[in-house]
């Protein structure tokens, strides 16, 4: 009795610790690509604890990009190329089929797996991967990442990581988290009774920096993930916020402000050197470095309401980058450079929009959630990660670039804010 | 009788003329033109700030300490919350009789010392409301240091959206919690 309440604690302590989030696709891409992963053999003796090809079926089925074939639905399940009868998945209208086989290697697992063309019956991946006992997951998503680079031109983004806070209703306690990308795995790496926010990660994904509301004011730290070592770095009087690392991962873009007037500030990592880049009476806030290292996106209600603007770190110059609609904030650059994420409010509705840096056109992205807020794009510049509001509660979603693809990251507790998608890790 | 009608008629004749003369000149000359609407517009601006200058002086010379301690005034320094409208840090003028009430008392109580708590509803980014937050929480404090409280009396920080005091994504929850609390550290 006593050990089942012991359990039982136990259980309910995990649940409130965890936020559990579970991809759900609502949205798929009209020329998703047909894919059969065909469950891998698995010839060790004890049950795996992770079942691979199933989470590689559902990278590659989450990503929008592919339309995955549920295993229940095969006729057959071929281990080995030869035994693949390509006819039959021609029947199932599959372009794409992916067999492979685990087996037990030294203190942990190899894994070798064939990607075959069904309509040219050619094998255009043979590959082999090991990994230690821990790593079964990692081996899924490398499977993924390297079937999805192979089929569509992209690196995969299935190894990576986010780090996200979640909070209670009562707002008297805020995690900071860490999981890959899929939800899976998810750790506490700090927590507090104050508020944290903004987290960003270092280009070497070795860190991140965020703000705490710790020590009664807030403040930028900086967390080795590795380690757990913390560290704070911008504690100046008055309001420290907005971290963001230069692409060379030696400066850090940040916000201060002590009466009211916040501004963009750039500290040298190496020195320690803080230099002011705006000086308006407007509410400057927000900075994100672009990929050539001197300009600055960031936030400004110099025009009136928010709005984002360029900054050029070198010269100081300013110019605007936004002009439809009222309210346009927390800009993020896709990788290539081609295309600002943004937040963009219109009346009490707010979305993220894209728009392209050539032709300035706006594309509204995320039309069936609101009150939607801190979009982050993956490092292939293919899916936004952001939170937006359902029922009273905090979420996260997901929708690609295009706007085509759109899946949920729904919590069994408590809100889900402020996701940050990783670099991608070597 | 019909002296003065002509003087009259010239008189709107004239009248006319420099009208005319005066929209010529600003047609011809739009340079000119434009200098001179900028010239408006700063004599404008001149007389919004003097009368500005004027409201705060009359404000001064309200003094509140003198009957502070008053069961009114308690009233009113029970009072430690204040609203504010969508992305705006200006006072609400129902607003400034309690605020008035706790500047004197920090004012008439130099040991007193508070912390302004600014707020922003959910709408928005986290960091703009964080600076939002501290617009409105400065606005707060600028108007104490009217009544006569130090600066050193009173410390800002903004929570932004991060604290809401009442939860729902509506204009009844989201009007709470644009807010600014006084906290007081001591009395």
């Amino acid at each position: 009795m006593v050990n089942r309440v012991v359990v039982m604690l136990l259980l309910w302590v995990s649940c409130v610790a965890q936020a559990e989030l579970v991809i759900e696709v609502t949205q798929g891409r009209q020329s998703a690509l047909p894919i059969a992963v065909v469950p891998f053999e698995w010839t060790g003796a004890l049950a795996l604890p992770e079942d691979i090809s199933a989470i590689v079926n559902n990278d590659l089925g989450s990503s929008g990009y592919f339309r995955t074939l549920d295993p229940a639905l095969m006729l057959d399940k071929p281990v080995y190329p030869a035994e693949v009868a390509y006819v039959d998945w021609q029947r199932l209208k599959q372009d794409y089929i992916v067999v492979g086989r685990i087996s037990p290697a030294e203190q942990g697992y190899a894994v070798e797996f064939h990607v075959l063309d069904v309509h040219s019956q050619l094998e255009l991946v043979h590959h082999r991967v090991k990994g230690n006992g821990n790593q079964l997951r990692d081996l899924a998503h490398y499977i993924s990442d390297f079937i999805f680079k192979e089929l569509t031109g992209i690196p995969g983004v299935f190894s990576t990581k986010m780090v996200y806070v979640t909070t209670n209703r009562e707002r008297s306690r805020f995690n900071l988290n860490f999981a890959d990308a899929d939800g899976a795995r998810e750790q506490l790496i700090f927590r507090s009774d104050e508020p944290i926010l903004s987290p960003a990660w270092s280009p070497d994904g070795q860190k991140v920096a965020y703000v705490s509301f710790e020590n009664g004011q807030s403040e930028i730290f900086f967390q080795e993930l590795a380690t757990g070592k913390r560290e704070k770095v911008v504690a100046f009087d008055g309001s420290n916020s907005a971290p963001s690392f230069s692409p060379d991962g030696t400066r850090l873009a940040f916000v201060h402000s002590s009466s009211g007037n916040p501004d963009i500030y750039v500290m040298d990592l190496n020195t320690r050197q803080t230099q002011r880049l705006t000086k308006h009476y407007g509410i400057d806030t927000e900075p994100q470095w672009m990929a050539d290292g001197r300009h600055i996106l960031f936030t400004s209600s110099r025009a009136g309401g928010p709005q984002i603007y360029k900054l050029d770190s070198v010269d100081r110059s300013v110019s605007r980058v936004t002009f439809e609609g009222r309210y346009n904030a927390r800009a993020r650059m896709t990788a290539d450079g081609r295309k600002m994420v943004f937040v963009h409010g219109n009346g009490d509705r707010f979305h993220i929009a894209s728009q392209d840096m050539e032709s300035g056109r706006v594309r509204i992205l995320s039309r069936d959630t609101n009150l939607d807020e801190s979009p982050s794009v993956a490092p292939n510049g293919s899916m936004v990660i952001y939170a937006a509001t359902e029922k009273e509660r905090s979420i996260l979603a997901a929708v690609s670039v295009d706007g085509e693809v759109k899946f949920r990251l729904p919590s069994r507790y408590g809100d889900v804010r402020e996701p940050a998608w990783s670099p991608i890790l070597n | 009788m019909q002296k003065t009608a002509l003087y009259k008629a010239l008189g709107v004749a004239f009248g006319a003329f420099l009208v005319t003369a005066c929209a010529n000149n600003g047609d011809l000359e739009e340079g000119a033109g434009s200098a001179m609407t900028a010239t408006e517009q700063q004599a404008t601006e001149a007389t919004e700030s003097a009368t500005t200058a004027v409201e705060s002086a009359s404000l001064q010379g309200q003094s509140l300490a003198s009957d502070a301690t008053n069961a009114a005034q308690q009233a009113l320094l029970d009072i430690t919350t204040f609203y504010f409208d969508f992305d705006q840090s200006s006072i609400k003028s129902e607003s400034r009789a309690a605020l008035s009430a706790h500047g004197a008392y920090l004012a008439a109580n130099a040991g007193a010392k508070v912390v302004l708590e600014g707020h922003a509803d959910e709408r928005g980014t986290p960091e703009y409301n964080i600076a939002l937050g501290e617009r409105r929480a400065i606005a707060v404090r600028d108007f104490l240091l009217l009544k006569g409280a130090s600066a050193s009396q009173i410390k800002v920080v903004s929570f932004g959206e991060e604290k809401p005091a009442a939860m729902g994504d509506s204009e009844s929850a989201w009007s709470k919690n644009r807010r600014v609390e006084i906290k007081y550290q001591s009395r």
